[in-house]
């Protein structure tokens, strides 16, 4: 039987999936109706001091037909007075006493910390999120991303924090930052009980070209924004991956944020080591509906794969993300193509041309337009199966029997670095390149 | 105008009956399921008489996530697969779809559907579970849309469930009236015993219910009995010459054609008579079987016509001519039909009136009559206390219980004639009526 409840550093849930603290968690309200539709825990939007927001604050990318694939915004921590918030924590909790609320905060001083840990655990909040992330505003105030790129600074607050604070603690870094194991370390050193991550990305989605300010555009002027959503998941993804790998920190639970929207990418955070998860953008894109999708599709993948808990397979590609050096230089793939399915739009034939090792020909009959693959001259890069629009139609067909290994690592030890350029698969040696002038069409 | 060569093989029967709504390959569902947008109390749920949850199918689909795309798709509808290609879903959830207000084409959510649960079923990947056993027995007249939604639903709900079935197949007019360019018997077939492997009901087959005693026979074994038995068989028009050779009901023509495909004989001048969907499809049919001249004759005007659009147009472009405002007054033949003799009709008052001075015959060797199906009376007059309307329909309450406590009911029994959809969402709900009725 899946069971997907979690106990994340101490906070309990009845399920992985939590929002992240950003608008949809803005009130009692929104989080009531999340909590309905089957969203196991939330962070509240974050608490601190007084602000006031912008009018203009959301930007966009849109790829193709695709809208929303990155978002971005110049929003600050909440605008409504605490009170009101520390009162509909109470009313959640109340009503949700199973799930998980967790009080996003960002104030400054270490009496105002304190304080404030005071009321939300009065409130009766299951955690606290440490907001050291916001890239835009706050930090102009020396607060949210400036904390997080401090290391020093960073674990002094999580040390005021962890000696006040009776419920557990999270600290959400920002990915603003080189290496993202630095932060990281300092929170633990600092004692906090894990880690989210990651908050936005300091970002300008596009310029206007009427009036030539960034969007979103406040009268005229713009201001960088905090980037999110499907664009970042790559980025949170190996962030997440450097936490999850290092001795140290990867002891501390941590939730993963950041693009998240099917339950594919849960799937991946947990194989990453994520054991919660937290979603703003796609909620802000489709509402609190999209969790049904994430949690039948978890459902089936654990059922199909004989997990009873998520903590059955968390980690589970670690050991599998490794350094370059140690890949097997023996492992070798070529693209074929299948003509039964190739449709003849020739963009892998352009792509491997233009872009790659000249390894696919067009075809000589200008109705049967499939091209073929030039199997010396095909490195296995995949770019081919890449761009090619029909499914299963290009694959990469192993071609090594599997019998020889060897690494670059290995190589190193055994005194085997390379003084020419001697691979079979590089330009110059197995692998057939074109005169520079074969690209000229017209004599010059 | 499209012409057919008369099929000799099943291959040219399937050429000529070339599936309208054909099985999506990965790409073409890929991209389709792109579309999406995903909508908010989506206007496709609201629109499909089952209220599949359309846009989470659609993104399970997107999500490579297949099988909880079927799970979420029988949940709501247990004849999801027919009726992602049997369903007239241009009037249905494709055409609620969001994307007809920017003359966009809508998403082809049938076909997406059909995708999703033809591969769980060829997969033959287990959804459901028969629920733990209560004890307690149902009987279903009639193994059509209706009694197998009733019976797998059911089933889920812990009942032991038997259903009573006239002929030698399950699914009624799903396999035996429905056009073949809309679903094959096999993909009907296939669904229904993916459906039985899982949920353990049975059929008997051959064994119509139409005595008193075996309707006590059946009060007396079980704790409650459905009633899904549809529509009869083409009503009788009560004209001069209509038991001549060569004048057959649009049903019975049609499921002589689903049962023997190529072998059905029909000749080269045919007359269809009805405006309704039945009558479009048996003359589509028709030229379809390859009939020189194929006409379809209605007493009403063009814009009158019962069908929709789009199946007038599938039959106009199939070969089909048409006659409006004609009404057929009498069969001319010696023992062989030779000509349907007709009168014009036109509009007094309001009124459509025969011009009995105005008449012609058209010369043909069939005539099929679609001028609707015979309801069911004579069973439900053997049934104590079950009312009936005027139009000879099962009353039902909102439980979908009759005036009988201990018969439920739903389909076309219920609806006069109606979609396997329909008929599907009623059947489940029935099952659902009998538990609540069951465990008062
Ligand atoms: C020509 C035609 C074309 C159609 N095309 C479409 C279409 O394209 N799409 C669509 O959605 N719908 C279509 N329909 C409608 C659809 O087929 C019906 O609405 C649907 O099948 C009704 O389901 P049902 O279970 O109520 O009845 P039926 O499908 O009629 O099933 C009733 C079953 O009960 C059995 N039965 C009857 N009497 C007894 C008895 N006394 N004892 C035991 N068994 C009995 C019958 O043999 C049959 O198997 C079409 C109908 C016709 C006539
Ligand atoms: C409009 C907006 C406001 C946000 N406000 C906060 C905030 O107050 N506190 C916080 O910790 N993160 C905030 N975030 C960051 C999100 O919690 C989250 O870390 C980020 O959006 C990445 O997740 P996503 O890709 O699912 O959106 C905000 C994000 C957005 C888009
Ligand atoms: S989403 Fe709502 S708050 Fe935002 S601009 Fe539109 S109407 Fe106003
Ligand atoms: S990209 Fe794919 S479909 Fe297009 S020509 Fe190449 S193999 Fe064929
Ligand atoms: S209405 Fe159309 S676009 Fe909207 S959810 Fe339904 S199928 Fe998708």
């Amino acid at each position: 039987m899946v069971d997907l409840s979690i106990n994340f550093a101490g906070i309990k849930a009845p399920n992985p999936f939590w929002l992240a603290s950003a608008p949809p968690t803005n009130s009692g309200y929104q989080i009531m109706k999340a909590f309905e539709a089957g969203w196991g825990g939330a962070v509240w939007k974050t608490l601190g001091v007084p602000v006031v927001n912008v009018s203009s604050r959301y930007g966009s990318v849109n790829y193709r037909n695709t809208r929303m694939m990155g978002f971005n915004n110049i929003e600050l921590i909440t605008d409504r007075p605490l009170a009101d918030n520390l009162r509909e924590i109470e009313e959640v909790k109340k009503y949700f006493p199973d799930h998980a609320v967790i009080a996003s905060l960002m104030v400054e001083s270490r009496a105002e910390w304190e304080q404030i840990i005071k009321d939300v655990e009065n409130a009766g909040a299951d955690g606290i999120e440490l907001n050291f992330g916001c890239p835009h505003g706050m930090c102009e105030r020396g607060m949210g991303s400036a904390v997080g790129q401090e290391p020093e600074v960073l674990k002094t607050i999580v040390g005021w924090v962890k000696e006040a604070a009776k419920i557990p603690v999270i600290t959400k870094l920002s990915p603003n930052i080189s290496h993202i194991t630095d932060p990281g370390l300092a929170a633990v050193q600092g004692g906090t009980d894990s880690i989210s991550l990651i908050n936005t990305i300091k970002s300008i989605v596009g310029i206007d070209l009427d009036s030539y300010a960034p969007y979103p555009i406040v009268d005229g002027k713009g201001t960088n924004g905090g980037y999110c959503g499907p664009a970042v998941k790559p980025i949170a993804m190996h962030m997440l991956k450097d936490l999850a790998q290092h001795p140290e920190i990867g002891k501390v639970p941590l939730s993963g944020i950041g693009g998240i929207e099917t339950w594919r990418d849960v799937v991946e955070f947990i194989l990453l080591g994520a054991t919660s998860v937290q979603v703003c953008t796609a909620v802000m894109h489709y509402g609190f509906g999209i969790v049904r999708e994430m949690e039948a599709g978890l459902r089936q993948f654990m059922e199909d794969k004989g997990y009873n808990t998520i903590y059955d397979f968390a980690g589970k590609a670690l050991p599998n993300v490794t350094e370059w050096k140690h890949l097997n230089l023996k492992h070798k793939v070529v693209a074929e193509i299948n003509a039964d399915k190739c449709i003849g739009c020739d963009l892998c034939y352009i792509a491997c041309d233009d872009g790659a090792h000249q390894a696919i020909a067009l075809s000589d009959d200008p109705v049967n337009r499939i091209p073929s693959i030039i199997e010396e001259n095909c490195v296995g890069c995949n770019l081919c199966s890449l761009v090619c629009p029909v499914e299963d139609c290009i694959t990469m067909v192993k071609k090594d029997d599997g019998t020889q290994h060897i690494t670059w690592n290995e190589r190193t030890l055994n005194d085997d670095i390379p003084v020419t350029f001697d691979d079979d698969r590089a330009g110059g040696k197995g692998h057939f390149v074109p005169k520079p002038t074969d690209a000229l069409k017209n004599e010059r | 105008m499209a012409e057919y060569k008369r099929p000799t093989t099943k291959a040219e029967f399937d050429k000529n009956f070339k599936q309208k709504k054909p099985l999506m390959n990965d790409t073409e569902a890929y991209y389709e399921a792109s579309r999406c947008l995903f909508c908010y109390d989506a206007p496709c749920v609201q629109a499909c008489p089952t209220h599949i949850d359309i846009p989470l199918f659609i993104k399970q689909i997107h999500t490579d996530n297949v099988t909880g795309a079927s799970k979420t798709i029988f949940d709501s509808n247990w004849l999801g697969n027919a009726c992602g290609v049997v369903c007239p879903t241009g009037v249905l959830c494709e055409g609620a779809c969001v994307y007809n207000h920017q003359d966009v084409p809508p998403i082809q959510i049938g076909r997406l559907q059909n995708y999703a649960t033809n591969k769980t079923i060829d997969a033959n990947k287990t959804l459901f579970k028969v629920g733990a056993s209560n004890g307690k027995k149902i009987a279903v007249i009639g193994a059509g849309p209706a009694g197998l939604a009733c019976a797998c639903e059911a089933r889920t709900l812990g009942y032991e469930v038997d259903l009573f079935e006239a002929k030698d197949k399950p699914s009624g007019l799903t396999v035996h009236g429905i056009a073949p360019y809309k679903i094959t018997n096999e993909e009907v077939l296939k669904e229904v015993e993916y459906l039985q492997n899982q949920l353990g009901f049975n059929i008997k087959y051959n064994t119509a219910i139409d005595s008193k005693d075996e309707l006590t026979m059946l009060e007396t074994n079980y704790d409650a009995i459905f009633i899904g038995v549809g529509l009869g068989a083409t009503r009788h028009l009560g004209l001069e010459g209509e038991d001549k050779k060569g004048v057959v009901g649009a049903v019975e023509f049609i499921e002589e054609l689903r049962m023997k495909h190529h072998n059905t004989k029909v000749p080269a001048k045919v007359v269809v008579i009805g405006g309704g969907n039945t009558a479009m499809d048996a003359a589509s049919e028709a030229a379809r079987m390859g009939a020189r001249k194929t006409v379809l004759a209605y007493r009403n005007s063009k814009e009158n016509m019962g069908a929709y659009g789009f199946e007038y147009d599938l039959a106009i472009s199939a070969g089909v001519d048409s006659l409006f405002n004609v009404t057929p007054i009498g069969i001319v033949g010696n023992g062989h039909v030779e000509g349907v003799k007709f009168a014009k009709t036109e509009l007094v008052e309001g009124k459509l009136q025969t011009n009995m001075n105005n008449t012609f015959i058209v010369r043909c060797d069939m005539v099929i009559k679609a001028t609707g199906q015979a309801k069911q009376g004579h069973l439900y007059d053997l049934i104590d206390d079950l009312d009936i309307d005027k139009k000879t329909r099962i009353k039902i309450n909102s439980e979908f219980q009759t005036s009988n406590a201990k018969y439920f009911a739903g389909g076309d029994a219920v609806n006069g004639g109606a979609e396997v959809v329909n008929a599907a969402y009623d059947g489940k709900m029935a099952a659902q009526g009998i538990h609540n009725w069951l465990n008062k």
